[in-house]
């Protein structure tokens, strides 16, 4: 039985998790806990960790030490009698249906139209029959805004639209959290205001959990119920945002926020 | 004293040289007997090129290791050896354990000219799997494709138009490698011209006619695999 569904303990859960690339660490024995619903940001200098912190919870980067639950169950390990042996195909693939994910260069398939872009994986992964997938496709257009562009393929459209079609598409396999993963930084400033109210629509959804990395502070401060400085692979400093914002505790945090709030001084 | 049986090329006066027009029909014949060779032999090989391209991709070694060997092997020998392998040695091979190996000759031309060609489309066609950016490959993870679907669906399609120019490429010089089969007694264009030379000593003529001939099949294929192309990477082109 999978435990996505159980609802005690938090949703996510990094235990002293350990990752590295060669010699480099990138999380130190990482702790980090999200609860149900929660809306989580991300802030930190580049080479942080924030990133792989998303990239290990979809599985696309594999961690060297500690566990990851995802709704009580280990992501990269298989429950083998009491003790963990890592994590096959078969238990990768349950796991990540609950996780959706937003990328920084929105990844969309260029063959496809966007239609087809939200149809694709409901269809060949969950299923869903072709009526009932271009239907639900259509209705997360609607929110997303882009109705008039189902037909058109990913080139013909703005990186402001890509990227509302990237949400789209990660929504389409209804995930419980959703990962976005600095997902204004490739946008021309001008297109990043779309964007983020897209993500403000969802960030009013009671049940979906967001983990959220990115530069946009004056957006996290909106939209976070809690704010976690990443420095050096760990939390150095989290709380809501009002706290971290207005009266950071830690050194490291307010030189962080002094140089990308007042970029100028 | 025996008789010559005047045969279809030889004029009244001997072996002299007769109406270019006269040597259209033989060759004809010869050039459908090219069309067929190119034709059969591309689409082999091309399914060639997938499955061992493909295969060199794989994580199973006995697979890898089946794909890397064919690959090597048959871009590393001589295409004439390998047609002359198929049609002289490897029906002795197949005695020697009991097996009919024997081949009719357009068999074997076809096999050999696809398995050769295949090879270089292996390599293309891996090439071009590679050069999928891993961006593609990250977002058909997340949307939890399996790993044959993530193939089929996300990565080939957006590989093959990739792999097109270099294809294109590839079925030309395969046409123009059939030239080879003649030497296996098969009637194809080359061999229709050595027979009219033969008899008429008319080098000049036969060839030239032959060498456009040829050209002009080369010109009709480019075009073919370049509506091809554009078939297969049409959704690159909408709204441009």
């Amino acid at each position: 039985m999978n435990d996505a569904t159980d609802n005690r303990g938090p949703i996510i859960k990094f235990d002293k998790v350990v990752k590295r690339f060669g010699d480099h660490v990138v999380l130190d024995e990482l702790d980090f806990e999200v609860q149900r619903g929660e809306k989580v940001t991300i802030i930190g200098p580049s080479g942080s960790g924030k990133s792989t912190v998303l990239r290990i919870l979809m599985t696309l980067e594999e961690i060297n030490g500690g566990v990851v639950y995802v709704g009580g169950e280990p992501l990269w390990h298989q429950r083998k009698g009491e003790s963990l042996e890592p994590a096959g195909e078969q238990h990768l693939r349950q796991m990540r249906s609950h996780l959706g994910m937003v990328f920084q260069q929105f990844n969309l398939f260029p063959h496809m139209t966007v239609l087809r872009n939200l149809t694709e994986a409901p269809v060949q992964v969950l299923g869903v029959s072709k009526a009932e997938a271009k239907q639900r496709g259509m209705e997360l257009l609607e929110m997303v805004g882009l109705t008039d562009q189902a037909t058109k393929y990913p080139h013909q459209l703005s990186g402001g639209q890509q990227q509302r079609v990237g949400i789209a598409r990660a929504l389409a396999m209804r995930p419980k959290i959703m990962l976005f993963d600095e997902p204004t930084s490739a946008l021309d400033p001008e297109l990043v205001g779309e964007v983020l109210n897209v993500i403000r629509t969802l960030a009013d959804e009671h049940d979906l959990t967001m983990l959220l990395v990115t530069h946009e502070m004056h957006f996290a401060r909106q939209v976070s119920d809690r704010i976690c400085f990443f420095d050096k692979g760990r939390i150095k400093e989290q709380g809501k945002p009002e706290e971290i914002f207005t009266a950071p505790k830690e050194e490291r945090t307010k030189a962080f926020l002094k140089a990308v709030l007042d970029p100028d001084d | 004293m025996v008789p010559v049986r005047p045969g279809p090329f030889v004029s009244d006066c001997g072996v002299f040289p007769m109406e270019w027009t006269s040597y259209l029909a033989p060759l004809s014949q010869g050039a459908w007997v090219t069309v067929q060779l190119t034709v059969y032999s591309t689409i082999l090989g091309a399914l060639c090129a997938f499955v061992f391209g493909l295969g060199k991709l794989s994580h199973n070694p006995l697979v890898k290791g089946i794909s890397v060997a064919y690959i090597e092997i048959f871009r590393g020998t001589s295409l004439l050896v390998q047609l002359f392998w198929i049609y002289f040695a490897l029906p002795i091979m197949g005695q020697a354990i009991g097996l009919d190996l024997r081949f009719p000759p357009v068999v074997a031309g076809v096999v050999a000219l696809a398995l050769n060609i295949g090879a270089y489309g292996a390599e293309v066609v891996r090439g071009a799997v590679q050069a999928v950016p891993k961006e593609q490959y990250e977002a058909a993870t997340a949307l939890n494709f399996t790993g044959r679907k993530r193939l089929w669906r996300i990565t080939l399609p957006q590989a093959i138009p990739e792999m097109m120019p270099t294809f294109g490429n590839l079925a030309v010089q395969n046409l123009k490698d059939t030239a080879l089969v003649s030497l296996i007694s098969l009637g194809d264009m080359a061999f229709r011209a050595e027979q009219i030379r033969n008899f008429t000593q008319d080098s000049v003529t036969v060839y030239t006619l032959v060498l456009f001939m040829y050209f002009g099949m080369a010109l009709v294929l480019t075009a073919c695999m370049k509506l091809l192309e554009r078939y297969v990477g049409r959704w690159r082109a909408a709204g441009r």
